[in-house]
This record gives structure tokens, C-alpha cells and sequence, in this order.
């Protein structure tokens, strides 16, 4: 056997030289120094090693010992993670909390999962089935939203020999066991699972299922499906963090994960006092019943951030195998690029674009390619997805950065958020001409088939208006607005009447904040309606002042904070009104 | 940290910078706390940077002016660098390294405690909800502070930030509750003048007894810059989470504290980022701006107001760039207002208060408070937008409704957000001065504005004439674009003063009421 421990040769921040590891991995998990901080091989030369620590490594010493798991980083899957708080190694921060106290100290060891707990488990196979890698063995009912799937480990098959009956459990029992050739894999609660890998699936499928969000923009100008992803960048204050955190509100997915990487402590705070709070609209149970939050805040150490994400999408992916449609949000992938920038700069590495290392790109690659909706391993044939959603931070609010440019080549969504919009508090700050997304031709069949006819055409219409819109402008900037025809001022109008009537959507405001389908669907087709109608009184030479001056335009504008997501038949009135408003001065 | 006994090296081997390379030596700690003498007997402090067998890397605080290898003696002292704190040191004067400058002796102290603190655990956070009355008018009203935020001013030089941040200082508080705050104050390489304003203006009200401050003056070292937030930050901590009090930090000018940082890391030969800044800034920042907050179950808290000048006015500069993607928003100081004496110059569109969303409103301050305030954005946002138009095509093409937001944008600034430095408003009477003056709209101008919008027959009519000029050039454009590729940029120009000249000329006619007819038949 190789040595087991090595000593510390040289420490510099966050990263620390050591030697004397005979047969050190890349990957592997190392406990440095007295206090045994937890740290990662991440880079290997004979038996000399880089390690980044995930914690302040303030005080080490050089030679101070380094001693091997043998293990590379792992997160540990079962019951008992949803509604949870970790940082970017999976430790739960209310029992670093209980342990430590308010500030979090260095050298905590705790289990990412409760071992003191008992939970109830129910068997689906017996004795002598025959079982494959991500087949189901029982469930439990983890929350009353997520019925949890105990699996067969990945790699492992062979004949059922023993599974627990119906009881309560505690994680490290064992729940089942697997014989194959004599060989013998006892099954317990929980795996675990090495986070820099994808966990594997059956087959990827074609996205065509829309991620709904509740929020108007992006269900109908730039949709993401389900298993898709998208990158939302912006300056500071344009609202990326409200749009992920109305994203992991309302979105109408099983399980979501927040990470909250190299943010704001406060924002935590917020999610950890507004969820509970909140309940989810398909369900109408508390939100942190489907939520898990990965909490790396600015002033935690920098390497455990750039765990964060990889913790963060193996849990993912793991809800995913179990057949649910997962959602994680980043804020902000910036952060995590940073971390690689700090850690490669203090190896020393050649850098690239604004001393960013040259895998920057493969990395970001990486990471958002573990997205997707798959038919998950085992042979029932599930259905899950990931869906993966980054917030950017570009410097100066600049998209030709290196963060930001090598992102919108991986991601199919793109919200571009604009600061001058956010400025003139037009929110959510999103660009409609900037911004794009891939997925509309194919899930425009869904909103066809189960919501409303003409999705397509209608969502078009709203565009041409704003693009539209946009060079007239120009027009306007050079000559005033009165340069312009009567049609084309309309133009004018009705856009702006979608500007703040559609576009703009209230995340503090507690009808509007959450658009449910339906009364997204009849709102567009009111403001198309409205333009249509606008335009042919015009060519029946009614003047524009008096199609200005209808009193149904203010309850148009009104109906996004007037009409709860349960009375949209009042949008049908609304559409009876408009009728009968135009109508009427037609005949005057 | 595991003590030893301090060992005393002569091993200098070079000076650079603020960096000084001492070899063989053992048992020394990352981030050690290092104590330098001269052969003259002066002592200076450092700390370890990086540090291998036989070798540290130490970055002295004062700097290395004056140093050389040949006998000078480093002393790794076994710990890192810790203040003593105790309640007593308020009222007290401290230079950048926390010891006292006042003549007085150095207060006893209770504890001792590192100074770069450790991250609050974000699950033990308590989100804040609690409004600071500041009695200014643009930042109760529409950028509202809360207990436990972090609010920058972005300022430029010659700007009256100093002014703003102390008039904060005195008049801050949580209403209901009469309980003051403790006001701690760092100074980070600013000038003397400033540093005494501070200290008059906190003797002027007495507050001075509640107040620290740590200075750190223009020609003190620049790299003492880096110790001195965090000690005031480590006091900060201490009064609010071991002393239940409610604590102001003010940080000034963080600009400064960033070109130290900048002058270190170019000094370690680090790879660059933007403007020359170590790619680090944000996290570095981020371990100041985020000892702001406050606990569960504990009853203090620290407000953080960092102050810092933007090189140049401009906001997407790195430190101002990077300090907003950490705090919850900012105050941004405008040249333009100040130009026209409006004191504060606050561009409120600029500004940003995150948490005020959930400190205002029923039960705070008051209910009608949010309506307002987005009442007020709105409405002069719209003005702003007109004001950029205007200049462009004259007042004279805008619509009536138009220029009652002119109007409306200059009331705004001269009655809601100009205000003495003197003048304490208490948020009643701010909010009620904000409904007075949007009372100049139309009425209901948030939800019909549209309606209100170019809604005049003068405007109509005016308009017809010039739509059929535009679409003749336009034409002609085309087909002159088409024989003459290179010349076209040249020609649209000109083109477009003409027709600009043809707007003024017929708004002039028309305002005559000769009618449009006139611009075609000239044409
Ligand atoms: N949909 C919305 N409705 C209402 N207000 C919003 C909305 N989106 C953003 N805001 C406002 O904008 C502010 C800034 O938003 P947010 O914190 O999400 O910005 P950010 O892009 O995450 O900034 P940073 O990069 O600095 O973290 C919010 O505090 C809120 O006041
Ligand atoms: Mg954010």
C-alpha cells in the first residue's frame, strides 16, 4: 500500500502544495493539516500534489500532515436532502450552526444527511427478481412532495437476495441486497456519488415540454423547456437574482435546487424566510417541501464555490433518475468562473482571455451539457430532466467578456437583461430584442395542444409590435413622435401598452408576480386583439384620439394585477369589452 | 492557531514592493502575524502571504520604504493579526492599525479578536426588514435603508459625499425605537480636512461619544489600507453581536483601499484583471461588505455605508462595478445635480436600495408608501426620457402633457430631493411631499399615461404633413443609395438636417395656423 499521509510543503490561500503522497489521485478527497480541513487534489506530480482546501487555511503550516481517503469528492444522495441549506460540500449550515455557532469555523465535520432519523420504507421488488443499475427497490416518502426512489446503484445488478419489509429505517441500514457470481452488494438509503461525474442515463430525449415560470416574458417571448438551459446575464441590479428566485418560486418542476454561489448572505436569508411562506401553485404545499438550497455566499471560501455547482447538479441529477423534472438555478456562474480564475492563477497556469484559464469554455461546456431530458436508467422507463438555468455577472454590465460570450455558446435560452431598463424600473429588466431562445418552435405544440390555439402566431405578432417599435424609434429620436403616421404611432402605443401591460411583471406583488398559463395566454391574445381592432378603426378613418381615449385600454393595462390566476374568465369579459368599446365608436 | 514561541530571522532576502522574502525559515504560518525591526529599533507589521519550507512571503503593512535585507530582523509572533476590543473604545480616536491616537492610554480590552473575522453562516442570517429613517427625502422616499444593509455612495471627486454621510450619521434612526446607533468610523487614506469633518461633525451632536474612529490619512501607508476596514469591522462586530448594538459603519473611500489591494498584487506578479486589478477584488470585497447583517437571535446589527469615489464619474469602473455586485444597491451622486446646486445630488434612477421592498409600507412606514415611490420612478423616468428628446428635436415639438413632465422633473428636484444639510425630514413628511408634488401630473399618470400621451389635436395635426416629407426622403434615399453606395452615410446626414430644419419650420407655420399644406408645396 502506498503512504496514507503526506506533509504540507508550501500554502498559499485557498491553495497548498503537498508531498510525500505515493499514489495520490487527481480528484481525490484529502483532509490538510491538523485541524483536517476538507480538500481536493487538483493537480498531480509523482507524489507531490495541489490541493485546493474548502476552507480558511489560516495558521496551516508547512509541514503539517496531509492525510488520503482515497476518495474522490463525493455528495451523498438519499433521503433527507430536500429543505435543506448546504454549503458547497454538502454540509448543512444549521448544524455547522448548532455545533459552531453564528459564524461558520473551520474543521466541522458533519454528515450531510441525518443518521439519528428513521424513515419509512416500502419495498417494490422481492426475493429473487432479477434487478438492473437505476431500477427501483422501494420508496420513501421523503417529503409530501417528493416520494423518494431507493435505486439500484449505478454498476450494480444481479438477483434480489434480500430486501427489508415495510418499516422505518435509519440510512445506514441495509435496505437490500444484490447477488451476482457470489458476489454480494448490500444496498442502504443512501449512495454516493462522485460530483465531478454525470451520472449516466438511458437516452437523451428531444426537449419539447415548456419549463413553465409564471413569468409572461419568458413563457411566451423566450421559453425554456424542460431540460433545457439558459443563461441570464445583466449588470449589477438588473434583476437576475429576483428572475431566479421567481423561477425557483413558481416554476411548475418537482424538485429545485438554488445555489447561491459567491452571492449575497442575504439573499439566503430572504429564500430561508420567504419560501416556507410561499406555496407552490400545483401543489399548494410549502415550497422548501421541494427546495434544496446550496449556500456559498462571497465571503465563504472560494474553492468550496467551485464545488458548489458540481454538488449541485449531482444531486440534480440524481432526483432526475428517480423520473422528476429537476430545476437548478445558479446565481451567479460568474462567481464560479472567478474561483477557477483564482485557483488557476495561484498554479500558476498560462492564462487566457482576462486571466481566465483556457478550460474556462470546457468547463462552462461541461456543466451545462448535464442538462437534459433523458429516459433515466432501470427498465420502468422513467422520464426526468434537469433543466439548468445560470445567472451571469458580467464586469461593467459588458457581454464580450470571456464568462458571458463562452456561455451563450453552450446555452439554448439566452435573457439578456438591460440596465437602462432596469434603471427606469422596468422589470423584469429582460431585452425582447437582444434575447432569444431556441425552444419555441419546439414547444410551441404543447401550448397548442393543451392551453390555446395560435400560441405561435400570436407571440409573433407581439414581437413584430416590438420590433417594430424599435426602429421606429429611431425615427422618433431624430424627429419627435409626430413625424410618424397614424398607423404607425398606434404602433407605437400598443407597444408600449405591452411594454407595461405584459412585459413588465411585478415580483412583489402578490397577483401579479405569478402568471398561471391560462391568463398568459388570454392576456396575449387581448393585447393582439386590441392592435387588430385598433388597426382597422384606424382604416375606417376613426381618429387615433378617440381610440386613445377608451376607458377598457386602462383595464387592459390593469388586468395583469386585477385578475387572479383563478378568475380568468374576467379576461373574457375584458375581450367582450374591447369589442364592444371599439364597436361603439365606430358607430358614433 | 497552534502557538509557538517567536523566533527572530535576519534572513532578509529581498524587498519588493510591500513584499519582503525571508529565507530559512521554520514552523511559520500562513497568514502569521509578523512584527519587522529595523536596525534602528523602528518596528513595523506584516503578515505572511505565502509560505513553503524555509521561505515566507511577507507583505509589510507601513511598507518598505527605508528597508533594507542587511540587518533587518522579522519576528513571526504565532498568531494572526488580532485587535483588542472592548465597549470602551468608543469615543476614541485610533489610527489604521487600531492603536490610539488621541493621547489617551489604550483602552483595557475584553477580548481579542482576528481581524478578518469569519463568514456569518447564511442560514443563521435574519433577513432585514427594519426602515432607517435617514430624514432625506431621495433615499427614505425611494431608496430607502435598512437595519443591516450594506448601501454604498458612489460618489466623484469634489462631490459632497462627505456632507451626505455625515448628515446620515446624525440624523439616523429606527423610529419607534430611541435607541441610537454606535457610529464607526474608517478612514482609508483620505485627506485630514475630511477625516476632521467627520470628527466635527459628530462632536457638534454629541454623537462623538458613541463613535470610533479609525484613520487612516492620505500620507499614512498605503498598505496599512488594507487592515483598517477590518478592524473597524471587527470592533463592528463585537459592539453588535457579543454588546446588542446597533452599529453604522463608514467606510471611506473604499477606492483607495482597492488601489492598495491593486499595488500588492502587482507587487506578487499575479496575473491582471481588468484595469490592472487582481482578479480576487470581488472576493476580497466581498469579506468586508458582507460583516454586515444581522443574526437570529441576536438583538445588534451593522448597517455598512462604504463611500467611494468613481475615477472618471464612471460606474462600470472595477471597484464601483464590483462593490455593487456585493452590497444591496447604492446611492449614486450625480455631477449634473450638483452643478445646479441641488444638495443631495442623489440620481435616484441610478440608485438602488434592495431590501427596501420589505422595510416599507403598512406598518413600517407607512401604506401608501410603495405606490409612491413607484409613482415617483415612473414618472421621472418619463420625464428624463422627454428631457433627452427635447434636446434633440426642441421643446417646442413636445405635447403639452410633455412639457408638464419638464416641469414636473424640475419641481421634483428642487422640492423633493433638494433639502438643507440641516434639514431632518421625518418620513411623513416626505411621503407627503411626494404626492404634492406628482399632484402637477394629470391625473392617474402611472395607470393612463398612455392614454395622456401626444393626446392633442395640435399634436395630431402637426404631425400629417411632416409623415409624407419623411416618406418622399425616404424614397428618395433608396434610390440614391442604390446609384451612389459610398456617398450614402453622407448624404442620410444631411438629408436629415433638412428634414429637421422642415420640422421646425412647420411647427412654426402651424403654430400660425397656416397649415401643413405648406411643407409639401415647398417641398
Ligand atoms: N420582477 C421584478 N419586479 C420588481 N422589482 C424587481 C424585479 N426584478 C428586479 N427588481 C428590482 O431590482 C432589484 C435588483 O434585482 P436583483 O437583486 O435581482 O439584481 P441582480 O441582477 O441579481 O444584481 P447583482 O448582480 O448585483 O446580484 C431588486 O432588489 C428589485 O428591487
Ligand atoms: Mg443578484
Amino acid at each position: 500500500m502506498s503512504s496514507k499521509v503526506g506533509k504540507i510543503s508550501w500554502i498559499s490561500g485557498p491553495t497548498v502544495r503537498a508531498e510525500g503522497l505515493e499514489g495520490i489521485k487527481m480528484y481525490e478527497v484529502v483532509y490538510v493539516g491538523y485541524d483536517k480541513l476538507i480538500g481536493e487534489v487538483i493537480a498531480v506530480s509523482g507524489d507531490k500534489a495541489v490541493i485546493q482546501v474548502y476552507e480558511n487555511t489560516s495558521g496551516l503550516r508547512p509541514g503539517e500532515p496531509v492525510y488520503k481517503t482515497g476518495e474522490p469528492l463525493s455528495v451523498t444522495l438519499g433521503p433527507g436532502i430536500i429543505g435543506r441549506t448546504y454549503d458547497g460540500v454538502q454540509r448543512p449550515l444549521d448544524i455547522i450552526a448548532l455545533k459552531v455557532g453564528f459564524f461558520v469555523k473551520r474543521g466541522v465535520t458533519v454528515d450531510p444527511l441525518p443518521t439519528d432519523r428513521k424513515w419509512f420504507f416500502e419495498p417494490k421488488v422481492k426475493v429473487g427478481e432479477e434487478v438492473v443499475e437505476g431500477d427501483i427497490l422501494g420508496f420513501v416518502q421523503e417529503t409530501p412532495l417528493i416520494k423518494h426512489a431507493i435505486m439500484v446503484p449505478i454498476g450494480i445488478e444481479g438477483k434480489v437476495s434480500y430486501i427489508a419489509k415495510e418499516g422505518e429505517y435509519y440510512i445506514t441500514e441495509v435496505i437490500a441486497e444484490i447477488t451476482k457470481n457470489e458476489n454480494k452488494y448490500s444496498v442502504n438509503l443512501y449512495q454516493k456519488w462522485p460530483v465531478r461525474r454525470p451520472r449516466p442515463y438511458k437516452e437523451r430525449l428531444e426537449p419539447e415540454v415548456p419549463l413553465i415560470t409564471g413569468q409572461r416574458i419568458i413563457d411566451i417571448l423566450f421559453p425554456i423547456a424542460k431540460g433545457g438551459t439558459a443563461a441570464i446575464p445583466g449588470g449589477f441590479g438588473t434583476g437576475k437574482t429576483v428572475m431566479l428566485h421567481q423561477i425557483a418560486a413558481w416554476c411548475d418542476a418537482r424538485v429545485v435546487i438554488y445555489i447561491g454561489c459567491g452571492e449575497r448572505g442575504n439573499e439566503m436569508a430572504e429564500v430561508l424566510v420567504k419560501f416556507p411562506e410561499l406555496t407552490d401553485p400545483y401543489s399548494g404545499r410549502p415550497l422548501m417541501e421541494r427546495t434544496i438550497l446550496i449556500a456559498n455566499t462571497s465571503n465563504m471560501p472560494i474553492s468550496a464555490r467551485e464545488a458548489s455547482i458540481y454538488t449541485g447538479i449531482s444531486i440534480a441529477e440524481y432526483y432526475r433518475d428517480m423520473g422528476y423534472d429537476v430545476v437548478l438555478v445558479a446565481d451567479s456562474t460568474s462567481r464560479w468562473a472567478e474561483a477557477l480564475r483564482e485557483i488557476s492563477g495561484r498554479l500558476e497556469e498560462m492564462p487566457a482571455e482576462e486571466g481566465f484559464p483556457p478550460y474556462l469554455a470546457s468547463r462552462l461546456a461541461e456543466f451545462y451539457e448535464r442538462a437534459g431530458r433523458v429516459v433515466t436508467l432501470g427498465r420502468d422507463k422513467r422520464i426526468g430532466s434537469v433543466t439548468v438555468i445560470g445567472a451571469v455577472s458580467p464586469p461593467g454590465g459588458d457581454f464580450s467578456e470571456p464568462v458571458t460570450v463562452h456561455t451563450l455558446r453552450f446555452v439554448r435560452t439566452f435573457w439578456g437583461l438591460d440596465s437602462a431598463l432596469a434603471y427606469s424600473r422596468h422589470y423584469p429588466a429582460i431585452n425582447w430584442i437582444i434575447s432569444y431562445s431556441l425552444y419555441v418552435d419546439s414547444i410551441a405544440k404543447w401550448w397548442e395542444k393543451f392551453i390555446g390555439k395560435n400560441w405561435l402566431i400570436l407571440r409573433r405578432k407581439i414581437q413584430e409590435i416590438l420590433q417594430k417599435e424599435d426602429e421606429l424609434k429611431e425615427i422618433v429620436k431624430l424627429l419627435g413622435p409626430e413625424a410618424l403616421p397614424d398607423n404607425e404611432k398606434l404602433i407605437l402605443d400598443v407597444a408600449r401598452m405591452i411594454r407595461e401591460g405584459f412585459l413588465q411583471q411585478n415580483a412583489f406583488d402578490p397577483i401579479d408576480s405569478y402568471c398561471s398559463v391560462e391568463k398568459q395566454y388570454k392576456m396575449l391574445k387581448l393585447f393582439v386583439e386590441f392592435y387588430e381592432n385598433a388597426k382597422a378603426t384606424l382604416e375606417k378613418g376613426i381618429s387615433l384620439t378617440k381610440i386613445r381615449s377608451m376607458p377598457v385600454i386602462v383595464k387592459l393595462m390593469r388586468c395583469r394585477y386585477t385578475v387572479p390566476n383563478d378568475k380568468t374568465e374576467e379576461l373574457d369579459k375584458l375581450h367582450q369589452e374591447i369589442i364592444d368599446s371599439f364597436n361603439k365608436i365606430i358607430s358614433e | 492557531m497552534h502557538k509557538v514561541t517567536s523566533i527572530e530571522y535576519y534572513s532578509v532576502r529581498d524587498i519588493k514592493g510591500p513584499l519582503m522574502i525571508i529565507e530559512n525559515v521554520s514552523n511559520v504560518a500562513y497568514d502569521e502575524l509578523v512584527e519587522i525591526e529595523t536596525p534602528t529599533g523602528e518596528t513595523r507589521l506584516g503578515k505572511v502571504l505565502e509560505v513553503g519550507f524555509g521561505l515566507a512571503i511577507v507583505q509589510v503593512f507601513e511598507g518598505t520604504t527605508g528597508l533594507s535585507p542587511k540587518g533587518t530582523k522579522a519576528r513571526f509572533l504565532g498568531k494572526t493579526f488580532e485587535l483588542p476590543v472592548t465597549e470602551d473604545m468608543l469615543g476614541r480616536i485610533f489610527d489604521g492599525l487600531g492603536k490610539p491616537i488621541d493621547g489617551l492610554p489604550p483602552p483595557v480590552p475584553r477580548d481579542y479578536l482576528d481581524i478578518n473575522g469569519a463568514p456569518i453562516n447564511p442560514e443563521r442570517r435574519d433577513y432585514p426588514t427594519n426602515f432607517i429613517q435617514t430624514g432625506i427625502s431621495a433615499i427614505d422616499g425611494m431608496n430607502t435603508l435598512i437595519r443591516g444593509q450594506k448601501l454604498p455612495i458612489f460618489s466623484g471627486a469634489g462631490l459632497p459625499h462627505n456632507m451626505l454621510a455625515a448628515q446620515i450619521a446624525r440624523q439616523a434612526t429606527v423610529i419607534g425605537q430611541e435607541e441610537e446607533f454606535a457610529v464607526i468610523f474608517a478612514a482609508i487614506g483620505v485627506q485630514h480636512d475630511e477625516a476632521s469633518f467627520f470628527k466635527k461633525s459628530l462632536e457638534e451632536t454629541g454623537a462623538i461619544k458613541r463613535s470610533a474612529l479609525f484613520l487612516n490619512l492620505a500620507d499614512d501607508p498605503a498598505f496599512e489600507r488594507i487592515i483598517t476596514p477590518r478592524i473597524a469591522l471587527t470592533l463592528a462586530e463585537y459592539l453588535a453581536f457579543e454588546k446588542d448594538m446597533h452599529v453604522l459603519v463608514i467606510l471611506t473611500d473604499m477606492t483607495n483601499y482597492g488601489e492598495a489591494l491593486r499595488e500588492i498584487s502587482a507587487a506578487r506578479e499575479e496575473v491582471p484583471g481588468r484595469k490592472g486589478y487582481p482578479g480576487y477584488l470581488y472576493t476580497d470585497l466581498a469579506t468586508i461588505y458582507e460583516r454586515a447583517g444581522r443574526i437570529k437571535g441576536k438583538k445588534g446589527s451593522i448597517t455598512q455605508m462604504p463611500i467611494l469615489t468613481m475615477p472618471n464619474d464612471d460606474i462600470s469602473h472595477p471597484i464601483p462595478d464590483l462593490t455593487a455586485y456585493i452590497t444591496e444597491g447604492q446611492i449614486v451622486l450625480s455631477r449634473d445635480l450638483y452643478r445646479i446646486g441641488i444638495y443631495p445630488p442623489i440620481n435616484v434612477l441610478m440608485s438602488l436600495s434592495r431590501l427596501m421592498r420589505d422595510g416599507i409600507g403598512e406598518g413600517k412606514t407607512r401604506s401608501d408608501h410603495p405606490e409612491v415611490a413607484s409613482q415617483l420612478y415612473a414618472s421621472y423616468a418619463r420625464a428624463q426620457e422627454l428631457r433627452a428628446l427635447a434636446l434633440i428635436v426642441g421643446e417646442s415639438s413636445l405635447t403639452p402633457t410633455d412639457l408638464l413632465y419638464l416641469r414636473y422633473a424640475e419641481v421634483f428636484e428642487r422640492k423633493f430631493l433638494a433639502q438643507s444639510y440641516y434639514e431632518n425630514r421625518d418620513i411623513w413628511k416626505t411621503l407627503d411631499l411626494a404626492w404634492e408634488v406628482l399632484s402637477m401630473l394629470p391625473k392617474k399618470a402611472s395607470a393612463s399615461k398612455i392614454i395622456e400621451l401626444y393626446n392633442s389635436e395640435y399634436f395630431l395635426f402637426k404631425a400629417f404633413p411632416l409623415i409624407i416629407t419623411f416618406k418622399l426622403c425616404n424614397k428618395y434615399l433608396e434610390k440614391y443609395a442604390k446609384s451612389n453606395g459610398e456617398k450614402f452615410e453622407a448624404i442620410i446626414n444631411s438629408l436629415k438636417c433638412l428634414i429637421k430644419f422642415l420640422l421646425k419650420a412647420c411647427s412654426i407655420s402651424i403654430n400660425l395656423k397656416l397649415g401643413g399644406n405648406s411643407l409639401i408645396s415647398f417641398l
